[in-house]
């Protein structure tokens, strides 16, 4: 048990960290990004491209860092598989977003809008890699024995890591910085913080390169965890929304807690249930508070 | 010499016409109410000057500059700042970060302002790191009256500042205005508590069916039977 919760644990910080992304886009731009998912899978393969294709041409080659199933080199790619998501998403918004935002369409079409992108980019992916299996490294994936029975990984500590600094670091920036706060405050009331002189349209720019880069961080991090598929954001979907419904649609601080909630939930399930029964779960859980708790566990400070 | 002044002014929403001509001037350092009934196009007027609402003919000039179909984040550059009826805070930010958004546009040191507001509204100062949706609606109201001078504009827009608050509030609301404007800031307000708005107005204007019907001073208004008849009560 204390092992499902450690793994649930991994799993949730994974989660937390594309659905913080999620929460910060539909408090920004007004709509459920359903191509989240498939943002963090293409970014997942963008790192592959790179550590797989293009360093090995180079002439550099990943060599595992000690206890570590990958070296450097796949650390270092996450920088550039972040920016290159976060410029589709910017792309995505230019080509699609903009322009039914600027025909006033309902959040609905946005929303459906997305889910068009998001099967684009898989079938991009399909095509490009294929549907096999991927990994970042074939190293050996060690294992420690902890006590109460905890099998952790070296790689899963620094996803743990990794991913805890990205959040932080991102609260840090909504909570110390100007334009953090701006992009609060635009998700509180966009007509005045369009009053106040805060330029909107800079700022939903910004979000969604905030949200591509943390959503790829969160992809390539699956990878490393386990491995990379096509569909593995897609299947991730489900229970980004239930962490983010959770937590209080568009709410940052509940997306942090409803990820992690969402993580040991679905881990430990699995001693109870087939874990093919993981999304159930998750789906389970947004329905009940959605029943009992429509405004999430921290909803309710709007006016 | 008029700092706003409103010209033949036709506005309205969609397909939908609301102001049919208004003309009114605004000087330096006068406090002026736009009265008249629910649906006269009050709100509408100065949703127009801030941009918010398009003009359809007519001219806005602020100051001789012709503003009238800039978009609201450059008007605000000019030196006006709009507090909107409802939803003119930001309620999960606290006091202290609504006032820094409204400061947003200022790359100076605001802190002085800041501080100026926390003295005009001792009741916000205390709750500096509360989240402004949790206050009361009388400090609600004085954290969007913060917000709206930490750039220190020329000119305030204010839409019904005393609606929805209980009577003690709404005196200290307009004494505020007062106090604002005795600072320097010229103020064009929407009332629909039209009374105590003309009581501490230098001049008023009665909007009706989307054009202005009358002006005067606020004693003069006051004192006009069919004005009290029609709109303050008898």
């Amino acid at each position: 048990m204390a092992n499902l919760i450690v793994s649930g644990i991994i799993l949730g910080s994974i989660i937390t960290l594309g659905a913080v992304g999620l929460t910060l886009l539909y408090g920004i731009v007004n709509f459920a990004n359903f191509a989240h998912g498939d943002m963090m899978t293409l970014g997942a393969y963008i790192a592959l491209f790179l550590t797989a294709s293009l360093f090995p041409a180079l002439g550099i080659v990943d060599t595992p860092i000690g206890p570590l199933s990958f070296g450097w080199v796949t650390l270092i790619s996450f920088i550039p598989a972040m920016i290159i998501t976060g410029g589709v998403a910017i792309l995505a918004d230019r080509l699609v977003y903009r322009r039914l935002r600027n025909l006033r369409v309902r959040a609905i079409m946005l929303g459906i809008a997305s889910l068009a992108v998001a099967f684009v980019m898989r079938s991009i992916i399909f095509i490009v890699w294929g549907s096999d299996f991927h990994f970042y490294s074939q190293g050996l994936r060690n294992s420690w024995k902890l006590p109460l029975g905890i099998n952790l990984r070296p790689d899963q500590l620094v996803i743990l890591v990794l991913a805890w600094a990205m959040v932080i670091a991102l609260y840090a920036f909504l909570q110390g910085t100007k334009t953090g706060k701006a992009l609060r405050a635009m998700a509180d009331n966009r007509d005045l913080a369009r009053v106040s002189g805060i330029a909107t349209e800079r700022m939903i720019t910004l979000t969604w390169f905030i949200g591509g880069a943390m959503a790829a961080a969160a992809g390539i991090l699956i990878g490393i965890d386990s491995q990379l598929r096509p569909e593995m954001g897609w299947i991730l979907l489900l229970p980004l929304f239930a962490a983010v419904i959770l937590g209080g649609i568009g709410n940052a601080y509940g997306a942090l807690v409803g990820g992690l909630i969402l993580g040991v939930a679905q881990q430990v399930s699995t001693a109870f249930l087939l874990p093919s029964y993981k999304p159930a779960v998750a789906f389970i859980i947004m329905i009940l508070v959605l029943l009992v708790r429509p405004q999430g566990i921290f909803g309710g400070g709007k006016s | 010499m008029s700092l706003l002044r409103i010209d033949n002014v036709v506005s309205g929403y969609g397909e939908m016409q609301i102001l049919h001509g208004v003309t009114l001037d605004v000087a330096q350092g006068e406090i002026v109410s736009l009265i008249g009934p629910n649906g006269a196009g009050k709100s509408t007027v100065i949703k127009t000057v801030f941009g918010l609402v398009p003009a359809w003919s007519g001219s806005i000039t602020f100051d001789g500059q012709d503003i009238t179909r800039k978009a609201p984040e450059q008007i605000v550059r000019n030196g006006i700042s709009y507090v909107p009826q409802v939803e003119n805070i930001f309620p999960t930010l606290t006091v202290e970060e609504n006032l820094e958004m409204g400061a947003y546009l200022r790359n100076d040191n605001y802190q002085p302002m800041m501080e100026k507001i926390y003295s005009m509204f001792p009741q916000i100062a205390d709750r500096r790191k509360t989240p402004a949706g949790k206050l009361s609606g009388g400090m609600r109201q004085m954290v969007a009256f913060g917000r709206a001078l930490m750039l220190e504009p020329r000119m305030l827009l204010l839409d019904e500042p005393s609606a929805g608050l209980a009577p003690l509030v709404v005196d200290l609301i307009f004494e505020s205005i007062q106090s604002i404007n005795a600072q320097g800031v010229t103020i064009l307000m929407v009332e629909q508590n039209a009374r105590q708005a003309l009581a501490i107005s230098h001049r008023g204007y009665v909007l009706v069916d989307g054009q202005n019907r009358l002006d005067g001073t606020g004693k003069e208004l006051l004192e006009n039977e069919e004005i009290g008849r029609l709109f303050l009560g008898g």
